[in-house]
């Protein structure tokens, strides 16, 4: 027996319901900050969800945004089920970068586009996946904290690329810290773009072949977590060590593993943006995108589907945000950054504070049968 | 017992709660004759602590009231309770162990912002407590330092300071040896002659009759039957509680001893946390026989366990497990000792043995998530391996039979099974058994008991490790008793009594024998 009530609400309570429930809870906290800055929240809701969805080109930002946070939300997702906190998907997007940009700016002129981008997107994996295994390395081996040494490799990460940017891959003979533009052999697709070319006319967004890359990834990671060797010892770690090791499983080995597979899937968010949209390396690209993936994985349950409906919400905040801040003058940048973080704590920070009462209503109205329970 | 026109010290009536679907209190009335010691038994899930709780203010009834000597109180957490009179002595101890014993006595009854009028009054209230109960303890001791015999004695002190006049005792006999249990009835006895009320739950049938003067039987939330303790036998009460006839015997032939197929010479191993590993330990155990390991929770029998599985490195000595001599130098892992077919039931199914929120089918390949039979190199196959599980809820009859289920959703008995049948899927030569039936209904014990037989009679050397002394006394044909690391005592079966295990186990049997 336990004390615990809600064990036998509805799957969709905990899966659908409370992220629903705790989305529509912050809205009504921003709607509230919005009314009380002498705003009409009704009508920036509106420019919200409109600059978001209203057109094609707003739905291509959105989703273009969507794709980097799928990256890092994945990342996060692998790390939590090997039971780490990975908190580095910043510095790990970011030193993926610079992987990206390493191998475009060095074979852009000899090789064609189909060897090219699969190189580029292994090399910021790589490099990901290097800056997710050292404190993963750290943790499983010396013990550091993974939460502690993710944050100090974020800082380290931006330390490197402000120093590689301006000192080794700036464009010669100017100021800004920017490479050179990549050759168009390394430019992924537009996905307007694409669908001209198959007849369908769309307003142009930044939205591009990346996008299918995240969808993959997704199908990938549900695979590793739940179809394979690895994933199955990867949750075994995370959900309990000592039943690991009873098992034979290396609990050291499996960390490391999962970091690097999280930091790899980070590393992939340059795909998006510099082979994708802004065919140069640039300073800052990352642009929180790993921070927000920690709250999208959260939000998703760390379940690809879930990881993808997250992201869709967060670019779609990024995107209407954006919009919001243009035409609403009292509603600045700062404010979008208020509103998004009201989404991430209530969301994130307080997700399970609705839980308990939520199942308990749906539990008691469960018609009642079990005799023969414990 | 007198009838007198006093109220009983407690009056349940009617009380019900339920937890979601589960019904885990129906309609319970329960009269507690002031100053008597009162049992409650029933198996794990029966609502025994359910029950308590009620009445210690944890959880709220959904129907039914609590009266206290005559009159109705409400209790809605432990202070209203404490004011009522009810103090509880739990299962697993509430001290703080680097506190020393007045400390952790005047904790959460200071009195006042400064401590020292509050452990002046403590130490003159103990001291006068001790002698009144015989229930001496040294004030200034930390707590850490106590035996544990001792520092349930702090808890009842505890209890007793706040003014208990009714005690209830959570299981309080599982951690103790026989000895240090004697000594808990002698000093309950005498709180009871005090007029102290003494609530007992327990699912050790032996010790209701011995100390209680009436028992009531719980089953599947309802309270099934209340008796005067003189008038039931351990059988009658067996039944109420299972709802049908249990064999309280296991039913076994002499063993038929073959080949030794594990050998440990000078074991030793480092400790868990702070504690004292294993330090030299030589024993065998051969094909077809039981051997049992007996001894206090915390004496090595768990190093000993992980490390004969692989799990826990070993500081000194030699494990020879066919043919392979594992020393420190040459260590093993559980890869090895699977592949050496040698099956290991942990102690601790639920943290060890199983991973609490897999389905049942992921469960049941932990250990043999490698193997060939279960998918290629890369993939699992996930139909084979709930074929498998379905294989292995059929076999051990796990209930319900869902490959899908949470693992934490079966009751402790059928994850208990579940492992068992996963353990056993592998033909073992050896099987190395932790605490097979803590924590398992009746009905399962039986069963359970009965695969073990059967495993030792196909021949299969198993070594078993368990706290339970009715447990080793009536599976093992040989009996280790172990104390502090080392194995104080090595006796037949038959030869055993509990009196003497118990002494071992205390290691108050005499020095010149320990060596045997």
């Amino acid at each position: 027996m336990s004390g615990d009530a809600g064990g036998n609400a509805p799957r969709w309570v905990g899966l659908a319901l409370l992220p629903a429930v705790n989305v529509t809870l912050a809205f009504l906290v921003a709607g509230a900050i919005v009314a009380f800055i002498g705003e009409d929240p009704v009508e920036a809701l509106r420019i919200l969800t409109w600059g978001a969805l209203g057109s094609a080109e707003a739905i291509g930002y959105t989703l273009y945004y969507a794709t980097s946070l799928i990256f890092t939300g994945l990342a996060v997702a692998i790390a939590f089920h090997a039971g780490l906190f990975n908190i580095g998907g910043e510095g790990q997007a970011y030193i993926g970068g610079l992987g990206v940009g390493v191998v475009v700016l060095s074979l852009d002129q000899a090789l064609p586009g189909w060897v090219l981008i699969p190189l580029a997107a292994l090399g910021g994996a790589a490099m990901g996946a290097l800056w997710g295994f050292v404190p993963g390395y750290l943790q499983a081996r010396r013990g550091s904290h993974i939460v502690i040494t993710t944050i100090m490799f974020n800082f380290i990460a931006s330390a490197l690329m402000v120093y590689m940017m301006v000192n080794v891959l700036i464009m010669p003979g100017q100021m800004t810290p920017h490479s050179r533009e990549f050759e168009a052999a390394a430019w992924l697709p537009f996905m307007h773009d694409m669908l001209g070319a198959v007849g369908f006319e769309v307003e142009s967004s930044p939205l591009n072949g990346a996008f299918f890359l995240a969808l993959i990834c997704c199908v990938g990671m549900w695979l590793l977590m739940w179809r394979t060797r690895l994933g199955y010892a990867i949750r075994v770690v995370g959900h309990n060590q000592r039943a690991a090791l009873y098992a034979g499983i290396d609990p050291a080995r499996v960390i490391m593993l999962a970091m690097a597979i999280s930091g790899a899937l980070a590393g992939l968010v340059a795909v998006n943006t510099a082979l994708g949209v802004t065919h140069r390396l640039l300073l800052d690209f990352t642009e929180g995108f790993g921070f927000t993936g920690i709250a999208v994985a959260l939000m998703g349950r760390n379940h690809p589907v879930g990881i993808v409906l997250a992201a869709l919400l967060f670019g779609v905040l990024y995107q209407g945000g954006a919009e919001l801040a243009f035409d609403m003058p009292k509603i600045t940048r700062d404010m979008i950054v208020v509103i998004i973080g009201l989404v991430i704590l209530f969301s994130g920070a307080l997700d399970r504070m609705l839980q308990p009462t939520l199942e308990r209503l749906f539990t008691r109205r469960a018609p009642v049968a079990s005799e023969d329970a414990g | 017992m007198n009838t007198t026109a006093k109220p009983p010290a407690i009056r349940l009536a009617g009380i019900s709660k339920r937890f979601g679907q589960v019904q885990a209190n129906q309609d319970i009335s329960l009269d507690v004759e002031a100053g008597a010691i009162h049992g409650i038994v029933g198996e794990n899930g029966a609502g025994k602590s359910t029950l308590m709780s009620i009445l210690y203010g944890f959880y709220q009834a959904d129907a039914g009231y609590i009266e206290v000597d005559g009159e109705r109180v409400r209790i809605r957490n432990s202070q209203e309770a404490i004011a009522c009179g009810i103090g509880m002595v739990h299962q697993h101890f509430m001290l703080v162990d680097t506190f020393t014993v007045l400390e952790n006595v005047v904790l959460g009854a200071e009195g006042s912002a400064l401590l020292g009028p509050g452990l002046r009054a403590a130490r003159s209230a103990l001291s006068a407590l001790a002698e009144e109960y015989g229930l001496e303890v040294d004030p200034d001791a930390l707590v850490a330092d106590l035996t544990v015999g001792a520092q349930q004695r702090v808890e009842i002190l505890k209890a007793l300071y706040r003014g208990a006049e009714i005690l209830v005792l959570d299981e309080p006999t599982g951690v103790l040896t026989p000895q240090e249990a004697d000594q808990l009835f002698r000093v309950l006895r005498s709180l009871a002659d005090q007029g102290v009320t003494v609530l007992l739950i327990t699912h050790k049938l032996r010790e209701i009759l011995a100390i209680t003067s009436a028992v009531s039987v719980m089953r599947q939330g309802q309270m099934v039957a209340t008796l005067a303790t003189a008038e039931t036998s351990r059988e009658e009460l067996a039944e109420l509680m299972v709802g049908r006839k249990v064999l309280l015997r296991v039913e076994k032939g002499t063993a038929d001893a073959g080949d030794t197929v594990l050998d440990v010479q000078d074991l030793q191993i480092a400790g868990l946390g702070a504690r004292d590993g294993v330090n030299g330990v030589s024993f065998s155990v051969r094909a077809g026989e039981i051997v049992g390991v007996a001894g206090v929770a915390g004496n090595g029998q768990s190093e000993l366990l992980e490390a004969l599985s692989g799990i826990r490195p070993i500081v000194g000595g030699t494990i020879q497990i066919k043919g392979r001599a594992v020393t420190p130098s040459a260590p093993s892992d559980p890869h090895e000792m699977r592949a050496k077919s040698v099956a290991h039931v942990p102690e601790d199914r639920l943290r060890v043995g199983l991973v609490a929120p897999f389905a049942a089918a992921e469960s049941s390949i932990l250990g043999y998530q490698d193997s060939p039979e279960f998918g290629d190199h890369v993939l699992l196959a996930y139909r084979r391996i709930e074929a498998f599980c379905d294989d292995c809820m059929e076999t051990f009859d796990v209930r319900p039979h869902d490959a899908a289920l949470r693992t934490a959703g079966f009751s402790g008995g059928n994850q208990q099974k579940l492992l068992l049948a996963r353990e056993f899927s592998r033909a073992p030569e050896l099987l190395l058994v932790g605490q097979p039936t803590r924590g398992v209904d009746i009905g399962a014990i039986e069963l359970i008991h009965k695969r073990l037989v059967a495993m030792r009679d196909a021949g299969v050397a198993v070594l078993l490790v368990s706290v339970e002394l009715d447990e080793i006394m009536s599976l093992a044909d040989r009996i280790l008793v172990m104390f502090e690391g080392r194995i104080v005592g090595e006796m037949q079966a038959a030869d055993a009594d509990e009196r003497t295990l118990g002494l071992m186990m205390a290691n108050a049997h005499g020095t010149g024998e320990a060596a045997a």
